[in-house]
């Protein structure tokens, strides 16, 4: 139980990587990113190609792909994405949706359907362990990818929060038209933002091959993964997509105690269950009412609220 | 639908029934693929081009038609109404979850049919009938003599093409209809308008999934095994996507044109495997940037203009 606790919160880190892409481009575009999984997956068969077939150690293979995968995400942004912004809401979800079944079976004709992991390329780090107090073992490898997720996490708040470049994806973010009467770019804003998006999809695609296996199919699943520790914390904060990341890892490690199809099962119930309770507090704030109906009844008792009716009034 | 157009309509479907006296029997599985097709893109064309709705999930529906016929046989029902009943039981799961679902928006949309119908796939798979990933066979059809059977497949997938395709001419024509065009410009539009929003995006999401679900019933009538990491595959909501953009989102005839497309690539390329796979994905992607009205809306927009040019308006 406490060690399923553990791996849990570990599984976190990498799925707050995965998901920090996805919700940044969200946040700046309003582009929901149905190929981010199989970008993901495109940036770890790009590392083993580099390490299988040109004998490069993982480190540097790394090192070379998170930037070309900073630019495969601009360019994508330059010349699909950037088109489809003007068009509609559906045109987007179409475009990627096709974009990502083009990757994934790219994969699949260039690497075939073995799956793959490069731990066998880390030696004695793969297996390593630590032993905390309590007896409690812990893999030296989830603790690092933790850490590793944390700090470029702390790296893009900071990048956020204190240079220009932060200011302006801020600012594009928030209200697009006052940005750019404030003389912010708004296409070299969503190049950078597609850039970080799609490089942080690498490595986080790299950082799963590490701890586990990755197949060419596999970005549909990584992409539900995302969207769903991106809804259980919460869509505008890197700290609460952690926390998403957390609950969903924490919640699949206990689901996988009950049974074998648990750890998928229990991750999409929890994302669908703080779905549902969204929508029933918006749906309650709607009618104008109180998100419990126990407390509902209670007022009613106490009188008519004028507060509430006009409350209701001013926001339709 | 008018009388001068019915009777056409009602001769090109006895034809059509009639077509295993004259074809071969692997000529009729591969039109019973085609029907199948066809009612896939109609019901993904409904929710995409006329309500607004891009689901990645329709697959639920396709296969737990699927499972509830299984189940159903396995309980005593003779075969056939069982996949009948097990497409309407599909139907009133959708009817169930719409009241949730439908009230996200686009991405959010997508993505959570997409995760229902992972839940749902994972559900049937707990089912002992169902032995997981092993999946199971529809071993009552083995009792038919394989030409009725094959003949009773197509005639299935036909009625249920025809059935759905008429239902959604009514509905569309109804004042569901331009309710739904409404909802499908602006819903924000439309609700102020007055239109009933959510009634009208529930009977597109449960006919869509009824179709669908037929579609899914005649597909395990004619493959008889149900497998199902293939029958909940989001490989069928791959082909619905590239179906209707590549026919056409808003027109009746755009999804039929895309089946059609689909299934002559398929019998040329299939064995391309992957690459064909990725190439119908960049296809799709390719069509919806380019050409968002699809072959067929690209040919009316066409044909509109060389008529003004003969009557000598200005284009």
């Amino acid at each position: 139980m406490t060690d399923a606790l553990v791996q849990g919160v570990l599984l976190g880190g990498y799925y707050a990587v995965l998901a920090a892409g996805l919700s940044l481009m969200f946040g700046v575009m309003r582009i929901i990113n149905l190929a981010h999984g199989d970008l993901a997956m495109t940036g770890a068969f790009a590392v083993f190609a580099l390490v299988e077939q040109a004998g490069w150690s993982p480190w540097v293979a790394v090192l070379a792909v998170l930037p070309a995968m900073a630019v495969l995400g601009a360019l994508l942004q330059r010349f699909v994405l950037a088109r489809t912004l003007r068009v509609g809401l559906l045109l987007p979800l179409l475009v990627s949706f096709g974009l990502g079944t083009l990757l994934q079976n790219g994969l699949y004709g260039l690497f075939g359907s073995q799956a793959r992991s490069l731990a066998d390329s880390l030696g004695p780090l793969a297996w390593a362990s630590w032993t905390l107090p309590g007896g409690l073992v812990v893999g030296q490898l989830p603790v690092l990818t933790f850490v590793l997720a944390v700090l470029v996490l702390a790296g893009l708040q900071a990048l956020l929060a204190r240079t220009r470049l932060g200011r302006a994806i801020r600012a594009a973010a928030a209200d697009p038209e006052a940005a750019s009467l404030c003389g912010v770019d708004a296409s070299r804003v969503h190049l950078a933002a597609a850039a970080i998006a799609v490089a942080l999809a690498g490595l986080a695609g790299t950082l799963l091959a590490v701890r586990a296996t990755v197949e060419p199919y596999a970005g549909p699943l990584l992409l539900i993964q995302a969207f769903e520790a991106v809804v259980i914390g919460g869509i505008g904060s890197l700290w609460g997509t952690l926390l998403g990341g957390v609950l969903l890892g924490v919640a699949q490690s206990l689901g996988a105690l009950v049974s074998p199809h648990g750890f998928q099962l229990a991750g999409h119930l929890l994302f669908l269950a703080v779905l549902g309770a969204r929508l029933w507090r918006q749906h309650r704030h709607g009618l104008g009412l109180p998100v419990w109906p126990m407390r509902a009844s209670h007022r009613r008792r106490a009188g008519p609220n004028p507060l509430g009716a006009s409350r209701q009034g001013a926001h339709p | 639908m008018t009388s001068r157009r019915f009777v056409p309509a009602l001769l090109v479907v006895a034809v059509l029934a009639a077509v295993p006296l004259f074809i071969g029997a692997s000529a009729v599985d591969k039109l019973t693929t085609l029907a199948i097709y066809m009612l896939l893109a109609s019901m993904w064309g409904l929710m995409a081009g006329h309500a607004g709705l891009v689901s990645v999930g329709q697959q639920a529906w396709f296969g737990l038609g699927g499972y509830f016929a299984l189940r159903l046989v396995d309980g005593g029902l003779p075969v056939w109404p069982a996949l009948l009943a097990g497409a309407v039981g599909a139907a009133a799961a959708a009817w169930l979850l719409s009241f949730y679902v439908l009230r996200l928006k686009e991405g959010e949309f997508a993505i959570a049919t997409w995760v229902l119908a992972e839940v749902i796939r994972i559900g049937v798979m707990l089912d002992p009938l169902v032995q997981g990933e092993t999946g199971t066979s529809l071993l009552a059809l083995n009792a038919v003599p394989p030409a009725l059977r094959r003949n009773l497949g197509w005639w299935f997938a036909l009625a249920a093409l025809v059935l759905v395709f008429g239902a959604t001419r009514l509905l569309l024509r109804s004042a569901v209809g331009s309710a739904t065009r409404a909802i499908g410009e602006d819903e924000e539009a439309a609700a102020s308008l007055g239109v009933r929003v959510m009634p009208t995006k529930r009977a597109i999401f449960v006919l869509a999934a009824l179709g669908s679900a037929l579609a899914g019933v005649a597909w395990l009538a004619s493959a008889i095994t149900f497998l199902p990491r293939s029958n909940f595959s989001v490989q069928w909501s791959v082909l619905m996507l590239f179906m209707v953009l590549v026919g056409g989102l808003r027109s009746t005839a755009g999804p039929l044109v895309g089946a059609l497309l689909l299934f002559v690539l398929q019998e040329l390329a299939g064995d391309f495997g992957a690459w064909y796979l990725g190439g119908l994905g960049a296809v799709a992607g390719a069509f919806a940037l380019w050409l968002p009205q699809g072959l067929v809306g690209a040919f009316v927009q066409w044909r509109g203009r060389q008529q003004s040019v003969e009557r000598g308006v200005p284009a």
